[in-house]
């Protein structure tokens, strides 16, 4: 069974052209870059291109790309640089919906003699940036904010935020795993100093990310070793990950376009078609600052693992936000945080689309999961009061 | 993705008893919507007083509706008495095991089965048995009480996963290890079985109770008895006095002084004279 694959923030398929251009430095070009022999001093030619195609993807110049081996590790060197540089400031400022990458790390520091902010949101996953401008004091050593949210799709507004903490001379960090090659970024207009992505999530493998480091800014190396990105990430390069990483910021830049019509337009299908024939559903997060690909879906009164399944038995990818899912307990942060009520949160699906995705995909899902969703209701306890309470509404 | 059983994957794909009895004779809700699974489940039964029907509707995850599925299964065509004995562990068994972090699953399966029985008998629950210990969840002492017992469970994480008590804001986390450290001290002090005797302790044993229960009766008569050597389970002994000479000496050996170190020492011992 083929899949169909809605779960792009989760991880994406890597581009066939991506690894086209990956396989040579593999078997027949693999120089260490940084050899003297010409045999290898092609490979930094390709490393050189690659840094230049991300910085075309991001507006910013080749110098200012670091290679680094997640995202998981840009978020580590990025905070843990900033504090390093700003060694009299303790205070770290960030939001309660972030990525574990950043929320285990802040809260890992804050048993480390930091103080934390975590920022709230609003029941629509916004940032109230009143409270975000009060919460930065002459203390404050970084604010780290995703650009755009993992489960709901939600963007922050990031480059305005990254100029009130410039004003403040705060360093501004923000994960953009999610945004990189969905939403068009250009930071050299901005006052970002620091961004992290990941290769996996926009068609390059895994076990790649770039620490994007504004000219000038302080930066204190998290991977000591070799000279290997002008000292800034010791270790080798992974040149087939690099050169394909590349590749995909080439083809994320050219097919910016097609993310923000044709898969926003099936994203945008899919969800109405679900909201309007499936009762008491519910899209999570501010429908009018959303990433392009992804919905956050609550169907109330059933549990999320039940509806992945279900779904995987039609070889339907998706994730979900519930607690059976999550690995602990409780639901997922991002929707607690936005104070979804449980009879929610723990019914919650999202789908997220690629440009790989088609409109036949899109409809296979729109015939599938009504009778899912419904089968799972007849089984819930919940279901006949809430059917009751609906009629009596109405 | 979960590790699940084909017959996990079976009762949740294809779960059986899917319902509510109208005018059931035992009735049990369980769990909350908050917590993530709850547990409807009704039982009717026939004239012979055995379970004649049983249903359930399972608000929960894939492993939460099996666990159901599997106990309305295993109960029915059970007399009540029989049913009150179905433990969480019967219940994963019966689906051939469950993640450990599902194991709350079973355990609901069973609360519910439980609590269905205690309508049924008009038993009434006890403050006691209400008291809450972990508040994100609801979980009362009792249900930790039990779970720990009848799992032998150690720690706070594999209470979590099998009652999902201390998974939330972790404050009870305290208050479940007193409990852990409580229920596995008793469990220590039950009778516990015979430890394993060393040599020299067994030896010590076995010369005590020859001084304090077997020369005085034999000085009584007018013999005795020394102890020559204990080589692994046998007792080699030499008679002394009029027990030397006594025809019946082999009897008294055996059907007294054996006797007695089998009693008060080892039961594998095996006594034998030797001259000395």
């Amino acid at each position: 069974m083929k899949p169909i694959y809605l779960d792009n923030n989760a991880t994406s398929q890597v581009a066939p052209e991506v690894m086209e251009a990956m396989l040579p430095y593999f078997h027949e070009l693999y120089g260490n870059p940084s050899s003297m022999h010409s045999f290898g001093g092609q490979v930094m030619k390709q490393i050189r291109k690659a840094r230049e195609q991300l910085g075309a993807l991001l507006g910013a110049s080749p110098e200012e790309i670091i290679f680094t081996s997640c995202g998981t590790e840009s978020d580590n060197a990025a905070i843990h640089s900033a504090l390093a540089s700003c060694p009299d400031k303790r205070h770290i400022v960030t939001s309660r919906v972030e990525h574990p990458a950043v929320r285990a790390l802040c809260a890992h520091l804050a048993t480390q003699g930091y103080r934390l902010t975590e920022l709230p949101v609003d029941g629509e996953g916004r940032l109230d940036m009143e409270h975000y401008k009060r919460a930065l004091t002459p203390d404050t050593a970084i604010v780290s904010l995703m650009w755009a949210n993992n489960e709901t799709g939600v963007v922050f507004p990031v480059e305005k935020a990254a100029e009130i903490a410039r004003e403040r001379h705060i360093l501004f960090h923000t994960d953009a795993v999610q945004a990189v090659g969905k939403i068009p970024i250009n930071l050299a207009n901005t006052h970002i100093d620091m961004l992290s992505l990941s290769g996996h999530k926009l068609h390059a493998p895994k076990g790649i990310g770039v620490l994007y480091l504004r000219k000038g800014t302080k930066f204190s190396p998290f991977l000591i070793g070799g000279h290997q990105e002008r000292g800034r990430r010791g270790g080798t390069e992974a040149t087939p990950s690099i050169i394909g990483l590349g590749v995909a910021a080439e083809l994320a830049q050219k097919k910016m376009d097609i993310e923000n019509t044709f898969v926003k337009e099936l994203r945008d299908r899919l969800e109405k078609s679900i909201l309007e024939i499936i009762p008491n559903s519910k899209v999570n997060g501010d429908r009018a600052s959303r990433l392009p690909n992804t919905t956050n879906i609550s169907f109330e009164f059933v549990e999320g693992e039940g509806i992945l399944l279900l779904m995987d038995e039609y070889g339907i990818c998706a994730s979900s936000g519930s607690a059976c899912t999550s690995g602990s307990l409780q639901p997922s942060h991002v929707l607690r945080a936005m104070g979804i009520p449980f009879t929610m949160a723990h019914g919650s699906i999202r789908f997220s689309l690629s440009v790989y995705n088609t409109d036949e995909e899109i409809d296979f899902v729109i015939e599938k999961l009504p009778p899912i969703i419904d089968t799972l209701r007849s089984m819930s306890p919940y279901w006949k009061v809430s059917e009751s309470r609906v009629r009596c509404q109405e | 993705m979960w590790d699940y059983t084909d017959k996990v994957k079976d009762h949740f794909l294809n779960p059986r008893n899917v319902g509510e009895i109208e005018n059931p004779d035992g009735v049990a809700e369980v769990g909350s919507i908050a917590c993530g699974d709850a547990l409807k489940f009704t039982f009717k039964l026939d004239e012979g007083g055995k379970i004649k029907e049983a249903k359930f509707k399972t608000f929960g995850c894939a492993s939460a509706i099996a666990s159901a599925s599997a106990m309305t299964e295993m109960v029915k065509g059970m007399t009540v008495e029989e049913a009150a004995k179905v433990t969480n562990q019967d219940i994963a068994n019966y689906l051939g095991g469950l993640p450990q972090e599902k194991m709350h699953c079973s355990v609901l399966g069973r609360e519910a089965l439980e609590k269905a029985i205690s309508f049924y008998k008009g038993t009434p629950v006890t403050a006691e048995e209400e008291k809450i210990v972990c508040e994100c969840f609801g979980v009362t002492q009792m249900e930790i009480e039990r779970a720990v017992h009848e799992n032998r469970l150690a720690t706070v994480e594999e209470v979590t996963n099998f009652t999902k008590a201390g998974g939330g804001c972790g404050n009870c986390h305290p208050m479940v290890q007193e409990i852990i450290d409580r229920v596995l001290s008793q469990v220590s002090e039950a009778p516990a079985e015979r430890p394993k005797l060393s040599n020299i302790k067994k030896i010590k044993m076995i010369e005590e109770t020859l001084e304090r229960e077997i020369r005085p009766a034999l000085k009584h008569d007018g013999g005795d008895i020394e102890l020559v050597d204990v080589v692994g389970n046998r007792v080699l002994v030499a008679t002394r006095g009029a027990c030397a000479s006594c025809q019946a000496s082999d009897q008294t050996l055996k059907n007294f002084v054996e006797a007695k170190l089998r009693e008060l020492v080892l039961p594998e011992l095996v006594v034998e004279e030797v001259s000395a």
